[in-house]
């Protein structure tokens, strides 16, 4: 598969159209107090209808307490819409006998690495998940192998997953989603407790799956840095979608996205401060190459004026 | 205030096929009013390291003197001492347990001997301080936001009123605004109330923009102890370390490698961006 560029929209042709849909999704949380009376409602997903491709990498931005975590969960029927639908692959999530099936086809990568895995050793946590949906003993084999070498950690099969860091045990979390064979995988912040080193081998990791093997990713991040290879970006605000658009769109719209609590990375900022103070800089920069492409024009200008 | 590090060993699961150094002879000097930036990827030993600043861990050899006080010593009240370097944990919001904001963060000084007035006063002033609502005192604090409840946690330290304040990754898992917020409140308390800091993070980003000194950790030593322009100047060991320098440290290395005529050791947004309008003007 040809190398997706930067902000490029490139979801595979040929597919059908739809892989997720969601439609007017409204998702509402009770609270009690301590007599459990009922003291009051929060919406945490108000009203959100979007569609995903298959093979497309999606990002969901949003300040803590923005329905990203919420709307997350529905697209594998951990929650059920209270109005509204979730289609996933065909399936719509309120049909219960498509649990298992929804299940499998979406996996879900958490935050904390320490609550995600169960097994003694990394190869048995692997295969923890296809034993469980009953895929015959040879194939279980195969498929740890292959998950682990997917990941870059086939040659930690026989450690104790505690004596691995941050961003290896993603990675063995990461594996035991692959091992079930999903066609999606939703990423709830799964950086927010890892490295620096940690942060770059899952986001490296969920390009990887999603370029070479084609996998739908759903990530959710605060980390505006890795949000820039996706193909489209949603940013959520009090349980809506406020934004949506490439990388490049959503990052060309700096004062819109701090007035949301976010922020655009690094460079992005920099290129629009630099702009602010009169450079002839576009909006939407990403990267440093981009950055220094444009100064190395200003200057060029300049020594020919 | 002086706390001084001397030599400090510690091993986990001595005596054992498994034994690992977690600190190898580390040694330093924190003054009173700085702001140290403690940076190391996980692993590394920074946690274990805190953890000796109030004496909830017991070096194998060297010590701790606080005030010129062996901290180890039989005799030293190390009661006092962890009112006096207060220290927050990862993730502290799941270490709240009070019905209140006010019973929780009123804990920590009753705890230290003070009454229930004295307590509550010493709480108060701690809440307003991170900058919670009047109308959060009575609030379980299992109702707050996530950046809420870890505003709470600090105001527990704080409410004892500590010389030293140990953050440990306070601003992991906030959204961007919330990082801003809590690491604008924590320069704060150096800047308004003379506090001495030791921020723990491996976001190098965060620590450029308020430490004045870095303490780099790698495999249980000290690797680098300075100011941070000079300690982003080693991209190259930084990066084989598994940490990073601040991107914009990045920004100004590739715009001199492309010719154009910077000054590296600009660390912030603010110094990058004037350096490089300096040499286009």
């Amino acid at each position: 598969m040809a190398k997706k560029k930067i902000g490029e929209k490139t979801a595979p042709e040929g597919r059908p159209s739809s892989f997720l849909q969601i439609r007017k999704l409204k998702y509402e949380y009770i609270r009690r107090d301590e007599e459990n009376n009922v003291e009051g409602i929060t919406t945490a997903v108000d009203d959100v209808s979007f569609d995903v491709k298959e093979g497309e990498f999606i990002a969901i931005l949003g300040h803590n307490g923005s329905g990203k975590s919420t709307l997350a969960k529905h697209i594998n029927a951990i929650l059920f819409p209270e109005e509204g639908e979730v289609i996933l692959d065909g399936m719509n999530t309120k049909d219960e006998d498509k649990l298992l099936d929804i299940r499998r086809t979406a996996g879900m990568v958490f935050q904390n690495p320490d609550n995600q895995i169960i097994g003694q050793v990394v190869d048995e946590d692997v295969a923890f998940g296809p034993e469980n949906m009953g895929v015959p003993t040879e194939e279980i084999k195969q498929r740890v192998e292959e998950s682990l070498k997917t990941l870059g950690m086939w040659e930690y099969r026989n450690s104790s997953p505690n004596r691995l860091s941050g961003g290896q045990k993603q990675r063995v979390s990461i594996a035991s989603v692959i091992a079930m064979h999903p066609k999606c995988i939703i990423f709830d912040e799964p950086t927010a407790m890892l490295d620096p080193r940690g942060r770059y081998e899952v986001i490296r990791a969920a390009r990887a799956l999603n370029e070479v093997e084609g996998i739908t990713i759903i990530l959710i991040t605060h980390y505006m840095e890795e949000v820039i290879h996706a193909d489209r970006v949603l940013v959520m605000d009090k349980g809506k979608v406020k934004m949506e658009g490439t990388p490049r769109e959503i990052f060309s719209r700096v004062e819109e996205l701090k007035e949301l609590r976010l922020t655009v990375p690094q460079v992005t900022e920099l290129a629009w401060e630099l702009k602010k103070s009169g450079l002839p800089i576009p909006d939407g920069i990403l990267t440093r190459e981009e950055l220094i492409k444009e100064i190395l024009k200003i200057m060029k200008e300049y020594i020919y004026r | 205030m002086k706390l001084i590090a001397d030599h400090l060993v510690y091993e986990y699961n001595k005596g054992t096929a498994q034994a690992r150094r977690a600190l190898d002879d580390v040694s330093f000097v924190l003054d009173s009013g700085e702001f140290v930036g403690l940076i190391g990827h996980t692993g590394s030993g920074k946690s274990t390291l805190v953890q000796h600043l109030n004496a909830l861990l017991k070096p194998d050899s060297g010590s701790i003197y606080y005030e010129g006080a062996d901290i180890y010593e039989k005799d030293y009240d190390r009661k006092a001492l962890r009112g006096k370097v207060g220290l927050v944990f990862q993730y502290p919001e799941y270490q709240l347990f009070e019905e209140t904001v006010l019973a929780e963060v009123s804990y920590g000084p009753k705890n230290m001997g003070h009454d229930k007035k004295e307590a509550e006063l010493a709480a108060y002033a701690a809440i307003k301080r991170v900058g919670l609502e009047d109308e959060c005192f009575d609030q379980s604090p299992f109702d707050l936001s996530g950046g809420q409840k870890r505003r709470v946690a600090i105001a527990s330290v704080l409410a004892m009123k500590p010389e030293i304040l140990v953050l440990d990754e306070p601003t992991a898992g906030l959204d961007p605004a919330g990082r801003t917020e809590l690491l604008d409140m924590i320069a704060e308390l150096k800047e308004k109330e003379g506090m001495t800091i030791v921020l723990v993070s491996h976001s190098m980003d965060d620590v450029a923009e308020v430490a004045d000194r870095i303490i780099v950790m790698d495999k249980g030593k000290i690797v680098f102890d300075d100011i941070p322009t000079e300690v982003f100047k080693h991209v190259s060991e930084l990066e084989t370390m598994g940490l990073a320098a601040p991107e914009m440290s990045y920004v100004l290395r590739d715009l001199k490698a492309a010719g154009i005529p910077v000054n590296e050791g600009a660390i912030t947004l603010k110094e990058t961006k004037e350096e490089i309008l300096r040499v286009l003007s």
